[in-house]
């Protein structure tokens, strides 16, 4: 595969957690492309091509002068716009003296930028996760660089049933690879979703321990997947038997969104940007640690399995007939829509 | 955002059968995910699908 049919273009990706991006000059690599991302004075987050026009230095490598970046290797200097504002020993700058600058959105936390044709950026586009940054819900995050390709990342969470064999003692219970799923592609809305209602079922570590919940529960995970980037876990666990109200209100439960932002760094790794974002225990930070922590161990299990499942694919001969079954219902549909969007 | 053009496979672990419905109204019984997309897909012209492997 070439570096142009690997990844979606004219797409929004997550290149980095708001908190990322500041005085310091960050290096990302988006679908191939390497960008530097800063925050200029007045607050507004940045992505230029991190490579300069003269002789491909990396921007990031360098340093700041104010909003501009001065090359590190030459002096060739760049506003946040990209264009060059000086090259050293002489008075003309060459037309060309510029750098791509990506279009950005920062939104619910999150710093997206645009990979494709910057005419067909629309910011309105950008989906939103709101709970990341509303009140009433407290977060953890982290960011794990997978040794393997993206699609393996999609194929991973659109199926939960791995948990229960992957990640026993934590999130997995025998009853989320035994319980009925739906799977939906709204074609419209661009968004698989596979959902998962168990009902009285063992209620894992992670969650008795967070919420404090101790008998058995109701849980249910509601996936939606909108390709390429963005996939969200609604996951709800409530005592068992306890339903929302007929008018919606669902206080008595306990509402966990697991976010991933799954963005491709090149064809073969991926960066991998998971959180948790909780209305119960707000801002309880003993409930914060015992999560992060527990989500990290949950992380690494998947990134360990991928990152040897990228080794297995990457050296197999092409052509490998792979075999599907029923959990794969969910996969097959987020993968057909990730091809649709090449 | 639900929109109107929605694809649905329901499964129940245990029956080891897929159902699938369209959103024109079609459904169709299948053991295999891949054959039942490619059904489902299809529309407007959902063809006669010998539903067992
Ligand atoms: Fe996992
Ligand atoms: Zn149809």
């Amino acid at each position: 595969m070439s570096a142009t049919t690997a990844f979606a273009r004219n797409q929004w990706y997550v290149a980095a957690y708001s908190q990322e991006v500041g005085e310091e000059l960050l290096a990302r690599t988006i679908c191939g492309e390497p960008i530097v991302l800063y925050r200029t004075t007045d607050g507004t987050a940045v992505g230029l091509a991190d490579r300069c026009v003269h002789r491909r230095y990396p921007l990031s490598m360098s340093r700041r002068d104010g909003d501009r970046i001065v090359c590190g290797y030459h002096g060739f200097t760049y506003e946040p716009s990209g264009a060059c504002v000086y090259v050293p020993a002489q008075t003309r700058i060459p037309r060309t003296a510029r750098v791509p600058a990506y279009p950005v959105v920062e939104q619910d936390t999150l710093v997206w930028v645009w990979i494709g044709d910057p005419e067909n950026a629309d910011p309105a586009d950008v989906p939103r996760v709101p709970w990341l940054d509303a009140p009433g819900w407290t977060t953890v995050r982290g960011m794990e660089p997978l040794a393997a390709r993206y699609g393996l990342l999609v194929d991973n969470l659109m199926d939960l049933s791995h948990e229960t064999y992957l990640h026993g003692g934590y999130i997995g219970t025998p009853e989320v690879a035994e319980t009925p799923i739906t799977t939906e592609v709204d074609e419209d809305a661009g968004i698989v979703r596979v959902s998962r209602r168990m009902k009285d079922v063992e209620c894992p570590p992670f969650y008795a321990r967070s919420t404090g919940i101790a008998g058995r529960i109701d849980r249910w995970q509601d996936i939606e997947y909108r390709p390429p980037c963005l996939y969200q876990l609604h996951s709800r666990i409530a005592p068992t038997g306890v339903e929302p109200g007929p008018d919606g209100d669902d206080r008595a439960a306990c509402h966990a969104e697991i976010v991933y932002a799954i963005t491709p760094e090149t064809e073969h790794t991926t960066l991998d940007f998971w959180m948790v974002s909780r209305d119960f225990a707000v801002g309880d930070e003993e409930v914060s640690e015992y999560l992060a922590t527990s989500n990290h161990t949950v992380v690494m299990q998947d990134v360990v399995a991928l990152n040897a499942l990228e080794q297995v694919i990457a050296a197999e001969p092409a052509g490998y007939q792979e075999l599907s079954i029923n959990i794969d219902t969910g996969g097959l549909a987020a993968r057909r829509m990730l091809r649709d969007l090449l | 955002m639900t929109g109107t053009t929605v694809y649905r496979i329901v499964w129940s672990p245990g029956s080891d059968r897929l159902v699938g419905v369209c959103h024109c109204g079609a459904d169709q019984e299948a053991d295999d995910p891949v054959r039942l997309w490619q059904w489902l897909l299809a529309h407007p012209e959902h063809e006669a699908m010998d539903d067992r492997e």
